[in-house]
């Protein structure tokens, strides 16, 4: 069973697309969640805060979803963060990349708040298997 | 211009506006439209490569945007502003991830540009290629909006 008090990481360079997001996690009680836009300062708020789930946008400047993933799991600290990846499309050759650095789980715009939900109990759950 | 192409768009559409602002757009019938003038009040556009050349535009009435933009991020908004902008562009962006998802199941396999977000009474949509564009019109409560599809193989 899931805590709905984790803590999550919303980063995306849209502001408007962070607020949507935070919005249907809060339809599915989530509401301990603190944004970031670009994975530049997602690292920034990995540094001063716990936080126990990562749901990163693939495409974003300065520091790509993908290259966020990477930093995440080459730092000794940070590395066992559970990693939703969010993408535009699921492009065969974007999730290979993503699964190799490391992702969890993945998901594919638009989505319901219903299937973040699964998608985060999963990938939580499986951290503390 | 493939009446092929109608389906992807009409179904992409519906699902992200279903799935991320929870409206139930109805389609009207769709025609052919020879001008670029825009049938709303703003509008988002993106280019797409592949084996079909062209551009998406969604234009979408205030009244319309409003409501659907309210919806997505659990806020009132009550004017346009610069979220309705970002909006526009990201559902844009996921209708047309949808639509070319779908087309690929005919065989077409079409990249998207970044799109562009056009507002103001009476503007215009330069779609890449000339020609005759497909109008599909969708209404929610609120108001009206139009997919606009310019594609050519």
């Amino acid at each position: 069973m899931v805590e709905k008090n984790i803590k999550l990481l919303v980063v995306d360079d849209f502001a408007t697309m962070r607020k949507v997001v935070r919005n249907l996690l809060k339809q599915v009680g989530y509401e301990d969640i603190v944004e970031a836009e670009d994975g530049v300062m997602a690292l920034r708020a990995l540094k001063s805060q716990k936080i126990d789930v990562i749901i990163s946008d693939w495409n974003m400047p300065n520091m790509s979803g993908l290259e966020l993933l990477k930093a995440v799991r080459d730092d000794s600290e940070l590395a066992k963060t559970p990693f939703l990846m969010v993408t535009a499309e699921a492009l065969q050759d974007n999730v290979v990349a993503a699964v190799k650095a490391g992702v969890n789980d993945y998901i594919v715009k638009p989505f319901t708040a219903e299937v973040l939900n699964e998608k985060i109990i999963k990938i939580t759950e499986s951290i503390n298997k | 211009m493939n009446v092929k192409f109608i389906n992807p768009f009409l179904e992409g559409t519906i699902s992200v506006l279903k799935t991320m602002a929870f409206v139930e757009p109805r389609a009207g019938k769709p025609y052919l439209k020879a001008d670029s003038l825009a049938k709303g009040d703003i509008s988002g556009i993106i280019g797409l490569t592949g084996s079909a050349t062209g551009s998406l535009a969604l234009s979408f009435s205030e009244a319309a945007i409003l409501k659907i933009v309210s919806n997505m991020i659990g806020e009132n908004i009550k004017s346009m502003n610069d979220d309705i902008k970002d909006a526009v562009g990201e559902i844009t962006n996921m209708i047309s991830g949808v639509a070319r998802k779908n087309l690929e199941a005919d065989g077409f396999y079409i990249q998207a540009a970044i799109p562009t977000v056009v507002t103001g009474k009476n503007h215009s949509i330069a779609h890449v290629t000339g020609g005759a564009s497909l109008i599909i019109p969708f209404e929610i409560d609120e108001g009206t909006f139009v997919v606009d599809v310019c594609l050519t193989e």
